[in-house]
C-alpha cells in the first residue's frame, strides 16, 4: 500500500510539473508586469502598477486595442450570421452534396494559416484592401467560419424537434417558431460561436502580419512589433491585460457548453 | 396527432447556404487559387512558368530549409506528445471534482495569443531571465548565456504552445475508450505498469497519432515563434515565406514556397491516414 501511495504522489507531481510548464509563460509575464525597470529581468526588483498606467496612456496600444475589438466584433458577428444560416441548411437540409458541403465548410480549419495568409495578401493587394480594417475582417471570416458553423450545427442537431412541433400545433407560424422557440434554445451555442470567433480573431497574428501592420495594427501585431526591438515591463502589462480580456469569453464558454467541446475535442 | 415540421423548401436551403459558400469562396478558395496562380507567374510574358519551383528545388539552401522544417516539426512531436499523454490520461480518468477546471486550464492557453506566450518564453529564457538567474545563483553558470534565441528556444516555446492541442486530441480519444477494460485487467491481477503497457498504450495509439499529426502540421507552419525566438538563426519554410513576401518582395517565389509547404502538409496527412487505417485494421 505504501508503494502505491508513492506511485500516486509521483504521478501527481509529474502532472503538476507539466501544468507548470504549460502555464509558465503566462505566470512569468504576470510577475514581470509589476516591475519598474526599463529592461526585462527576473525576479522583479519592485512591485508597482506603473507599467499598467503607462499602457493605458500609450496611444499606440489604445489604438491597437480599439482596432482589435472592432475587427474581432465585426468578423465574429458576420461569421456567426453566415455560419448559423449555413448550419440550418447543412444539418436539416436534404440536397445532393450535403456531406461534401459540410466538409467544405470545415476545410479552412485544416489549412495552415501561413499559406492562407500569403494567398489573402496576394488577393487583397490588387483590391487595395491591404492594411485596412475591411481586409482584416474578411480574412478573419475565413478562419472563424468553420468554428461558428460547427458549433451552431451541433446545437441544431441537439434541438428537441417536438418543441417546434408543439409550437406549430398551437398555431405558430414557421417564423414565430423560429424566433420564439428555435433561437432561444440555440442561445448557448450562438453565444459560444460568437465568442470563439471573437477569440480566434482577437488572438490571430500570422495573417495580420502579412496583410496589415502600418495603418491597421491589431493588439497581437502591436505586441509583436514592440518586442522585436524593446522588451520592457510595459509590454508585459499589455499582455496581461490582453490575456485577462480573453479570459472573460473563455470562462463564459466553459460555463455555457464547456471549452473542450467548443474547441473541438 | 403528429404534425410534422415541414421540410425546408429548396429555395430556402439555397438562400441559407449561399452566403456561407460565397464567403468561403471569396476568403478561402479564391486566395488559394490565386496563390497557386502567382507561384506560376513568369518573370516576363503572360504564360505560366515553373521557374520559381525550378529555382527552389535547384537551390540546396531550400532543401536544407525543408529538412530543417521537418526536423523541428518532428522534434516538437517527440517532446509534445509524451508530455500531453500523461495529462490527457489524468484528465480522462480523474474522479476529482477539479477535473472540469483542470481540463479547462489545460485548454485555455490555446485561446490566448501565441505572441504573448512566445514573449513569456523570451522572458524565461532571456539573458536576465528566470533560467539564467537561477543557474547563476546556484553557481552552475559563471555568467548568463544566451538561451533565448536559436533552435533550442524555438522548440521549447513551440512545445508549450502546441501542448494543449496534443492534450485535447488524446483526451477526446481516451474518453471514447472503455475504462472497464483497464479495470478488468487490474482485477485479473495485472500490475499498474502492465495495465499501462499491455492495455492502455496499445488502445491509445490512434489518439497519440492524431496528436502527433496535429502537432507536426502546426509546428511546421508556425511563424511567430521561430521568427521571434530564432534570433535570425532558425530557417524554416514559414520564416522564408515571410522574408520572401515582406523583404525580398518576390511573390512568385513566396507562392512556390507556400505551395511546397502545402504539399508537405498533404503528404503527411495522407501518410497518417494510411498508417491509421493499418493500425485500426490490426486491432
Amino acid at each position: 500500500m505504501k508503494h502505491d501511495r508513492t506511485v500516486r504522489m509521483a504521478w501527481h507531481l509529474l502532472i503538476g510539473l507539466i501544468y507548470l510548464f504549460l502555464l509558465a509563460p503566462l505566470i512569468i509575464v504576470l510577475i514581470v508586469s509589476f516591475d519598474t525597470r526599463p529592461y526585462l529581468s527576473f525576479p522583479p526588483a519592485s512591485f508597482s502598477l506603473i507599467s499598467y498606467a503607462r499602457v493605458l496612456h500609450n496611444p499606440l496600444f489604445l489604438q491597437a486595442g480599439k482596432t482589435s475589438l472592432l475587427i474581432g466584433g465585426c468578423s465574429a458577428v458576420l461569421s456567426l450570421i453566415v455560419g448559423t444560416s449555413a448550419a440550418f441548411a447543412l444539418v436539416r437540409g436534404h440536397f445532393p452534396g450535403r456531406q461534401s458541403l459540410q466538409w467544405f465548410f470545415l476545410s479552412p480549419m485544416l489549412m495552415p494559416h501561413i499559406v492562407l495568409a500569403v494567398g489573402l495578401m496576394m488577393t487583397l493587394q490588387p483590391l487595395g484592401l491591404l492594411d485596412t480594417l475591411t481586409g482584416l475582417i474578411l480574412a478573419h471570416i475565413s478562419i472563424t467560419l468553420p468554428y461558428t458553423t460547427r458549433i451552431v450545427s451541433s446545437g441544431i442537431a441537439q434541438l428537441d424537434r417536438t418543441l417546434e412541433e408543439a409550437a406549430r400545433i398551437h398555431g405558430a407560424s414557421p417564423w414565430q417558431s423560429f424566433c420564439c422557440v428555435i433561437l432561444p434554445a440555440l442561445r448557448p451555442h450562438l453565444i459560444t460561436g460568437f465568442l470563439i470567433a471573437f477569440l480566434f480573431s482577437f488572438d490571430e497574428a500570422v495573417i495580420a502580419l502579412f496583410i496589415a501592420g502600418h495603418r491597421a495594427v491589431t493588439l497581437p501585431l502591436a505586441i509583436y512589433q514592440y518586442i522585436q526591438f524593446r522588451t520592457d515591463p510595459q509590454v508585459a502589462s499589455l499582455s496581461v491585460l490582453v490575456v485577462l480580456l480573453s479570459l472573460v469569453p473563455i470562462i463564459i464558454i466553459e460555463r455555457l457548453i464547456n471549452l473542450r467541446r467548443a474547441v473541438g475535442g | 396527432m403528429r404534425v410534422s415540421v415541414r421540410k425546408q423548401p429548396s429555395w430556402l436551403q439555397a438562400l441559407l447556404i449561399l452566403p456561407g459558400v460565397a464567403a468561403l469562396v471569396v476568403t478561402f478558395v479564391f486566395p488559394l487559387l490565386w496563390l497557386a496562380r502567382t507561384s506560376l507567374q513568369p518573370t516576363t510574358g503572360h504564360t505560366l512558368s515553373l521557374h520559381a519551383y525550378v529555382r527552389l528545388f535547384e537551390d540546396s539552401f531550400y532543401w536544407w530549409v525543408i529538412g530543417r522544417t521537418i526536423f523541428i516539426g518532428l522534434l516538437c512531436v517527440v517532446i509534445t506528445v509524451p508530455l500531453a499523454f500523461p495529462v490527457a490520461l489524468f484528465l480522462a480518468r480523474s474522479q476529482s471534482g477539479w477535473r472540469g477546471t483542470l481540463t479547462a486550464l489545460a485548454i485555455a492557453p490555446l485561446l490566448t495569443s501565441t505572441v504573448i506566450r512566445t514573449y513569456g518564453w523570451m522572458v524565461i529564457l532571456g539573458r536576465h531571465g528566470l533560467i539564467n538567474t537561477t543557474l547563476v545563483w546556484a553557481g552552475i553558470l559563471a555568467q548568463p548565456t544566451r538561451l533565448d534565441n536559436g533552435p533550442f528556444a524555438t522548440v521549447v516555446a513551440l512545445v508549450e504552445i502546441l501542448l494543449p492541442y496534443g492534450i485535447i486530441s488524446i483526451l477526446s480519444h481516451l474518453s471514447r475508450l472503455d475504462a472497464e477494460l483497464e479495470q478488468a485487467a487490474s482485477l485479473l491481477g495485472a500490475r499498474r505498469l502492465q495495465v499501462f503497457w499491455h492495455v492502455l498504450l496499445p488502445l491509445s495509439v490512434p489518439g497519440l497519432m492524431t496528436a502527433s499529426l496535429l502537432v507536426f502540421v502546426l509546428a511546421i507552419s508556425s511563424l511567430v515563434t521561430p521568427q521571434l525566438m530564432g534570433g535570425g538563426r532558425v530557417f524554416v519554410l514559414a520564416t522564408e515565406i515571410f522574408n520572401q513576401t515582406t523583404i525580398s518582395l518576390d511573390w512568385p517565389f513566396a507562392g512556390a514556397l507556400s505551395i511546397t509547404l502545402l504539399a508537405f502538409f498533404g503528404i503527411f496527412v495522407a501518410l497518417y491516414q494510411r498508417i491509421l487505417q493499418r493500425v485500426e485494421s490490426q486491432s
